[in-house]
């Protein structure tokens, strides 16, 4: 399979993922205001999502869908990073894993914006602009609850913990993002590493936070070589009406 | 309309010989079609009926989320996924709105959830009942929403300023709510077998809690007479149940559904249809708490408000933090 379509598998699987467990939050926010931000969040990503997988069928050729990609593959098609199908588990932990995935899907995409291919910079120059605005929101609920009260400190600092191990997937370079790189398609991920770890390290340091001495990095998401149980559950939920009446229309 | 069986005063309307100069100064604002804005002088009975109302419309939006975010999850294709967000995402905002102009009135969103929490202040009846296919978040959208909109067109011209303009804003969002909802019928109608049998068992099981939406008959009731008066209320409750039949029924034929009613007739002489009174037993069942929903609704929101008051703490202890560093600094 050729590197753009492998490439907008693994950018449309982490948006619909976690679109997906954010959308789960429907009407339970601790606030009115954050349930309105938490919809919007998701809205977004799954309106990135029929970007992404609806270039990737398209590159793929066969005639299928976004939709046949997103409700009709099995767990080990999908190429999205692991730390998107982590549960939500509290307010905290939604919000810390968001913030680790801001950081890292803004500046993705900002260097998508010089893509060599258009279809995906063009992608690229409408979704950096929501991800900036998710990224502000994020940052911003991480420093507050990080420094807020000892709960919410604590708390934090246990999302994190749980976290932190599976951001070093982003980063992790295999033959199909080489040769991406090589193409210009993407950016080489390393390259976007220095400003992701100086990010986050400036925002724990307001949010009081201590980020894990631990450097270990829970991989194969993004390849497809393994993920967590989580996600078989998931797709039991978001697939089960196109599962349970093949080929009806809605 | 989210709000139902609205008190007013209970005194009926106060005959203007009756009447304080204060109060016939603001009936006549009112006959006039002026505004009353917050700081204007206002009858208590008129600020604490708004407050009911407003609240248990507010308290409906939120409510309402629940019974769609139990298919978003589920929703069957990434658009009706994104259609069903910026649906709920548009009801918590309306919430929002609502909570806003009842502010204006001197009651505090927190005072408000809390009667919510405790029930007691109502939601909407209709977000009682279960969701239990696709074809009911088509449902919801025809026929709640159908339903909401026959009321909340009227109140655009409420008396109360924050309250028409909250609703001028709601209504322009509740229009594509209801064509969503139909939209999700018609493909359920021109589907396979199962579809279509499950838009008609969506339409048996919300036809009748569509109907109770709007209440049972006010026509001899002090409480809507007072706030007719008042134009809180712009129509009965009997009206209002007779325009949403007659703008639906044609609506079920074409999508080749049979509303669950044998006595659906047009009648000529009145130039609208005959229909079946729903269930007011239910109805009054499910307002005391019985309906099949009403205990895991409230719990939901008990829940989600118990789970969150760390988060709330924990934002607000660093917004003072914020304020003391800064004034530290100067």
């Amino acid at each position: 399979m050729s590197a753009l379509y492998e490439f907008c598998l693994r950018m449309g699987d982490s948006t619909l993922v976690l679109g997906h467990r954010v959308s789960e939050w429907c009407g339970l926010a601790p606030v009115l205001e954050e349930d309105i931000a938490l919809a919007n969040t998701a809205l977004d990503l799954i309106g990135q999502t029929q970007l992404w997988l609806g270039l990737a069928a398209e590159v793929e050729g066969s005639g299928k869908t976004a939709d046949d990609l997103a409700f009709l593959r099995d767990v080990w098609d999908f190429r999205n990073a692991l730390l998107c199908e982590l549960p939500n588990g509290d307010f905290g932990q939604t919000l810390m894993r968001q913030y680790l995935f801001d950081e890292w899907h803004l500046g993705m995409l900002k260097a998508l914006q010089g893509s060599s291919d258009d279809r995906v910079s063009a992608i690229a120059d409408k979704a950096v602009k929501e991800a900036s605005y998710h990224l502000e929101r994020s940052r911003d609920t991480v420093i507050g609850l990080g420094d807020g009260t000892e709960e919410s400190h604590a708390r934090m600092q246990a999302a994190l913990d749980y976290l932190y191990p599976y951001v070093g997937e982003f980063f992790i370079a295999d033959a199909l993002d080489d040769a991406a790189a090589k193409e210009g398609i993407a950016p080489e991920l390393n390259s976007l590493k220095a400003g992701y770890d100086a990010a986050i390290a400036a925002t724990m340091n307001a949010a009081t936070l201590t980020l894990p001495e631990s450097k270990f990095a829970h991989k194969g998401g993004r390849t497809g070589r393994t993920h967590t149980e989580h996600l078989g559950h998931m797709l039991t939920n978001m697939q089960w009406l196109q599962r349970a009446y093949p080929g009806a229309s809605w | 309309m989210y709000a139902q069986m609205v008190k007013s005063t209970g005194e009926g309307v106060k005959a203007r010989a009756d009447m304080s100069p204060e109060e016939a100064a603001f009936q006549d604002k009112i006959d006039a079609d002026i505004k009353i804005e917050p700081k204007d002088w206002m009858p208590e009975g008129y600020r604490k009926t708004l407050i009911r109302q407003i609240g248990q419309h507010a308290h409906s939006e939120i409510v309402g989320q629940l019974p769609e975010g139990n298919w978003i999850t589920r929703a069957p294709t990434l658009e009706r996924k994104a259609i069903l967000l910026a649906k709920v995402q548009d009801e918590a905002g309306h919430g929002l709105y609502l909570y806003c102009a009842a502010e204006t009135l001197g009651v505090s969103r927190d005072e408000l959830t809390k009667d919510l929490l405790s029930g007691r202040m109502k939601y909407s009846s209709i977000f009682n009942y279960p969701t239990l296919t696709w074809a009911d978040m088509g449902a919801v959208g025809w026929l709640v929403d159908g339903a909401a909109i026959m009321n909340q067109v009227p109140l655009q011209r409420t008396s109360y300023g924050p309250y028409s303009r909250a609703m001028i804003r709601i209504c322009k969002e509740e229009s594509f709510h209801q064509r969503q909802g139909f939209h999700i019928m018609m493909k359920m109608v021109e589907g396979s077998e199962a579809q279509k049998k499950m838009a008609q068992d969506a339409l048996n099981r919300f036809w009748y809690p569509s109907l109770m939406m709007f209440g049972p008959s006010d026509k001899d009731s002090v409480h809507s007479a007072q706030s007719l008066a008042w134009k809180i209320k712009m129509d009965s409750n009997d009206e209002l149940r007779q325009k949403f039949v007659d703008q639906t029924a044609p609506q079920a034929k074409l999508l080749g559904l049979t509303i669950p009613d044998e006595n659906l007739a047009w009648n000529e002489e009145k130039g609208g249809y005959d229909f079946s009174e729903p269930d007011w037993g239910e109805f009054f069942d499910v307002v005391k708490g019985n309906g099949p929903c009403n205990t895991d609704r409230l719990a939901a929101r008990n829940k989600a408000w118990d789970d969150g008051a760390w988060v709330r703490d924990g934002l607000l202890a660093h917004a003072e933090k914020r304020a003391a560093r800064k004034t530290a600094a100067e």
